[in-house]
Parts: structure tokens; sequence; C-alpha cells
């Protein structure tokens, strides 16, 4: 707790203003820290609002978002005003970010060489010859065997896997101190999902990175993560260490989604389930946003939106079933 | 072996004797078949009245091929496929008509497959259009039981797929596929692109409607934990064979092919720990199936190969009840 945090977010909001005036609060007010050597995993349906958080962290937001209030501390350092030549230098030297699909993240007429090289070049100002073989290096480093020869190849040669590797080894290129991961893993067979994971986490290790893991599967949270935060609705429901919240989750929506999952170890004939969708962001219900769906609903949940209880630092929940905390 | 006799007597729905895919790879100038990509290479299997089947397998294995050329969307390079008494492998498609409407699917993309032109009434109605002969008031009936059955409101059936989120589009799509009161129903990675609380409500829904119209299914998905949920019996599919097929339980309990124990320990799950026991991690990709290694397809990724596995392929043999896998670990 007395180091200082890698990233922290304060009362983060990012809006989407759509046409005929609707305004789709796609992030609304989340605030939350990561530590060096950390890893936090942001867990929640499509619509949650778990990709707009992270590309809001790497100012990739496009009309018509914006982000619209809150504060991103990096290291210390204040970054929610900087210019966009500013977040050129952040972007890729402090913080680095893996897509869900490596084909698209690749550029298909470029050799992965020139790609990897064009970073470090740019970033490291290394000579072409350094940057060569630091590409090498770094191929290596992610399991990539073949290094000097996938140099030349271009991404349609790799398969899924290898591809998730060159953009992991991209990554890490400039030692970044963040690294966010938007489901890195979720579209690829589950033998190469878990090699891909184990090469994060080492990486991570590796480097003192602090990893921000955005994923919708639960089972990858529990192996991975060291703190989860759960979104709907665009804010943070629930927060805790894995393991409590995983044992004894407390808010209504997160007990549904662990019901709710088919596992390997476990046994039953029917599944829990969550009724209904999640709502869309241009038309929340009033109050709590997940009273529409929520089994406990009382009468308070319609009129008023709970806010995140403080009262004990490691286990937060946004519901009005916790009213102060006082004892657990 | 009295196992055998049993299942003798209870006619198989479906019953596929060593059927094969091969995709013709084409190359050169000339564009001549210079290899045979093996899609589904020699795999028999039978699936009981009432039973869940579940097909698992990496991309590339082969399982949709095989879901499609079970029902005749493709056609098979050789094998037979017996649909109860019937041998539809060679049938025409006239002569398959009958059989059509007894053997359904639902698709993966509840986006792709369904015409965003048609009205949900329009889109449940077709098949009773094209398979039987009644009036167009019987149809409408019949669509809107079917349009609630599936969790649906009746109100719901004159606006179009866009109006609908991507669990909803998903049980018209089954509504679409079971209205025509088929028995076996294939269902190529129904869940798949759901998210989790909506995955759940269509899962539950499969299950009440296998229950209660005595549905068979063949359930191909690549999410282990979806096919132990759904299925009373497993296929484990690796590059167009099937190396391991099993009751669900045993199957999950005492995985017998390395494949199969690789891929369960791969799997993340609630209760493993990052420091237990070290998992079987497989090293490398699924190779491709246009250039399969010899003998034992999966020996290049095997933390147990032997000599023999280079050179000799296995065949799938019995190791218990009901319990058969092709593997050399366990046959001399």
């Amino acid at each position: 707790m007395t180091q200082q945090a890698v990233l922290q977010v304060d009362n983060l909001k990012t809006y989407f203003h759509l046409e005929e005036g609707k305004t789709a609060k796609a992030v609304d007010d989340i605030s939350f820290k990561i530590s060096p050597g950390e890893t936090v995993a942001l867990v929640g349906e499509s619509g949650s609002g778990k990709s707009i958080s992270a590309l809001s962290i790497m100012q990739l937001i496009n009309k018509p978002g914006r982000i619209e209030g809150g504060k991103i501390t990096l290291n210390g350092k204040d970054i929610t005003n900087y210019n966009a030549k500013q977040m050129t230098k952040i972007r890729g030297n402090d913080i680095a970010m893996i897509f869900q699909e490596p084909m698209t993240a690749l550029n298909p007429v470029f050799t992965i060489g020139n790609q990897i090289t064009e970073i470090v070049r740019k970033h490291k100002n290394m000579s072409r010859q350094e940057a060569h073989r630091h590409a090498i290096h770094l191929l290596k480093l992610v399991g990539l065997s073949r290094a000097e020869e996938i140099m030349k190849e271009f991404p349609h040669q790799l398969s899924g896997g290898m591809r998730q590797r060159v953009m992991i080894a991209m990554a890490i290129s400039c030692d970044p101190m963040l690294l966010i991961a938007d489901e890195p893993t979720t579209a690829l067979d589950v033998t190469i999902q878990a090699q891909i994971l184990d090469l994060m986490n080492e990486m991570k290790e590796r480097f003192q990175m602090a990893l921000l893991l955005i994923t919708h599967d639960v089972g990858v949270v529990s192996q991975y993560a060291d703190r989860v935060m759960v979104m709907y609705g665009g804010q943070i429901v629930e927060e805790a260490t894995v393991d409590v919240l995983l044992e004894s989750p407390k808010h209504p929506y997160t007990q549904g989604l662990l019901d709710s999952l088919p596992m390997v170890d476990k046994d039953v004939n029917r599944l829990g389930t969550i009724k209904g969708t999640v709502p869309p962001a241009y038309d929340f219900p009033s109050g709590c946003r997940f009273s529409t769906r929520c089994p406990h609903v009382m009468e308070k949940c319609h009129s008023q939106n709970p806010s995140l209880s403080t009262s004990d630092s490691e286990h937060h929940v946004r519901c009005h079933l916790y009213p102060s905390e006082v004892k657990e | 072996m009295t196992i055998k006799n049993e299942t003798k007597e209870e006619t198989p729905v479906l019953n596929v004797r060593n059927i094969k895919k091969y995709f013709p790879i084409k190359g050169g100038v000339f564009k001549r078949t210079v290899g045979q990509l093996k899609a589904v290479d020699d795999i028999s299997l039978s699936i009981n009245q009432g039973e869940t089947l579940g097909i698992v397998g990496e991309s590339g294995s082969g399982k949709s091929t095989l879901g499609r050329v079970i029902l005749k969307l493709l056609d098979a390079t050789e094998g037979t496929i017996l649909y109860k008494d019937a041998n539809i492998t060679s049938m025409k498609r006239n002569q398959f008509r009958p059989y059509r409407r007894n053997m359904q699917m639902v698709f993966q993309d509840p986006f792709g497959s369904l015409n965003s032109k048609m009205s949900v009434a329009e889109l449940v109605e077709e098949p009773l259009l094209v398979q039987t002969s009644l009036s167009k008031k019987e149809r409408q009936a019949k669509a809107i039981e079917f349009i609630e059955k599936v969790g649906l409101r009746a109100e719901d059936r004159l606006k179009y797929p866009h109006e609908f989120s991507g669990g909803q589009r998903q049980r018209i799509s089954i509504a679409r596929a079971l209205i025509t009161n088929p028995e076996f129903v294939v269902c190529d990675e129904p869940v798949s692109a759901l998210d989790i609380s909506i995955q759940a409500q269509v899962l539950n829904l499969m299950k009440d409607l296998q229950e209660e119209l005595g549905l068979t299914y063949l359930f191909i998905a690549h999410d282990l934990s979806v096919v132990k949920h759904i299925s009373d019996r497993v296929a484990v599919m690796y590059l167009g064979k099937i190396v391991e097929i099993a009751p669900t339980s045993k199957l999950f309990q005492e995985p017998a092919h390395p494949y199969t124990q690789a891929l369960l320990s791969s799997i993340p799950t609630l209760t493993k720990k990052k420091a237990d026991e070290p998992a079987i991690k497989l090293k490398g990709d699924i190779p491709s199936p246009a250039n399969p290694p010899s003998g034992c397809a999966f020996r290049t990724r095997c933390p147990f190969a032997h000599e023999r596995c280079e050179k000799e392929v296995p065949s799938l043999a019995a190791v218990g009840t009901e319990h058969e896998v092709s593997c050399h670990l366990h046959h001399d």
C-alpha cells in the first residue's frame, strides 16, 4: 500500500454522444489503482464498459466518444490532459496494449521484423542494426525459436498463437510499466490459451510490470489475477482479491455470473441464470443499474444508485443489500 | 460386451460408419489436385434416442465438418450414414427431403444465420412452408407456439432480427430448427458467441426442450465445460479423428488419451490455482490437417511419444465399458 501505484484512475467518465441526443454512459465514474507487479482483472459481459475503460486510459477514444471527467495518473504523473503528441510518447513506452485479435492488430503488408523494429527505433532511438538484434532477442524471449525466419515472415504466415506471441514481444519491446491485455486469449484454442497466459505472466514477473487483464472468462481470472473488479453498466460493482471474490461474492450480479458458469469441476443439472439482458448504455434504469435483473431488488434500488462501499478496504461492493458494511 | 448387445436392441438414431471427408488441395498453373486435406478421417459413431453426444476439439480438428457431413450439407468422400435404418449417404435431394425435417441444425453465429429482411414469424414459419402442406393459418399458429416455447413473446413475431440481442436471436434459430419436429439436431457451437449469463439461459433452454420433445443432440463445441454440462457422452477430436470417446463423467474423471488429459488440465477453473500441480502443457500448435504427421497425429505434441507412435497409426479400441481410446500407451 505504501508503494506508489503504477496507474491510478479517479472518477473516470467516458460518454458517447449519440445521434438523437442520447448519451451512452459507457464508463461512468470508475476509480482504481494498480501496483507494480500486480495483475488486476477487469471482468464483465459485452457492453459493460471494460474495453472502453482501457481505451480511455490509453486516450484512444474517438468521436462521438469523449472523456468527460476524471483523472488518470501514471506513476505519479497526471496524464489526463496530455495532448496527442505527449500521449504518443506514453503509448508503447510506458503503457502497452495487447488486443484480442492479433491478425487485425498487426499490419498484413509488413513483415514481422519491419513492425517490431519500427517500434523500437521510434521509441528507443536505436540504429537499424541494433533494432534488428533487439527484435530477434524479443522474439526468442517470447518463445519463438525460429526468430530469424519469423522476422522475414508476414502475419498471415503465422498461427494465431504465434501472432499473439509477436504482439507480446512488441508490447514488451520498450519495457512498459503497465501492460493492458484486452481479451488476449479469447480467439485462441484452450491449449494455446494456457501457453499465452503463462507467457504473459512470466513477462510480467520478469519485467515487474503491472498487468490490467480484461476478460470475460472467470476461470482465467481465478488462475492469473491478484485482484478482480467486476463491471456492470459502466460501473465497478464489486472489487476484491481473487480468493475473496470467488469464495464469497457479495453483489447479486457477481453471484449470478458465477452461478451461470458451467465448470469442469462443478456438477449441476441446471445452470443458474440472470434474467434478461444487459441494458444498452444509453438506456440504463434509474437507480441501481442492475435493478431490472436483480433477484433481490428492493424499492430503494429503483430510485437510488448505491455507491461503492469503502468501509472494508479489501472488499468493495456497490449494492443496497450491504448498507454500511459495519461488520463482515 | 453386454453393452454392445443392449445398444443393438435400441436402434441408434444415427449410425455413422467409417466416414471420411477429404477436400482436394489445388495447386500449380492448371489447378491440379496436389493433395488431400483430410478434414474428417475415418470416423464411426452412433447416437441413441434422447442422447446428447458432445464433440470437442480445437480449431482445425474437423468437428464442424463432421456435423455438416452428417446432415448432408457436405457430401462424404467415403463411408455410410444411417439415419435409423435408412442409408442416407448417397440420397439425392428429393429423396432426402423427408429426412431433412427430422434432422436439423443450429448454427454458431446468430447474426449471420438469420435473414435480416424476414420478420421473426416469417423466419420461424419458413421451414413449414418448405417441408409441410399446412395451411397459412396452421403455420402461423405453430410459429407462435414455438416462438413462445423458446421463451420469446408472441408479440415479438413481427419484429426483425436486428431488434434482438444475440441470445434472443439464438432462441429464434432454435425455434426455426425445432418447428418441423425433428428428432435429431446438430448444434454447432450454439452458445460460443454469447455472454456467460446468456449462455446459461440458452443451455438451460436446450436441455428443457430436449426433455420436452425427446430430442437427440450432436453438440459441437470447443468449450469443454459447456460440453460437459450438456452431454451424456463426449468424443474428443484431433486432426480429423476421434482420439477418445466415453461417457461424460468417465472422460472428465479418467481421461485416458494424453491429448484429453492436456485439454482438461489447460482449462482454467475456479478451484485450481497457479501454484497447483504442474498441468500437462502442450508445446506448439496443432499441425495443419493438410500435412498431418505420420503415425499418430498427436505425436508431435505428445509428452509420451515414442518410436512406435511415429510409424503406426493407433486405432480406437476399448479400455473400459463404453470407453474407447486411440493411443499406443493403452494398447499392445
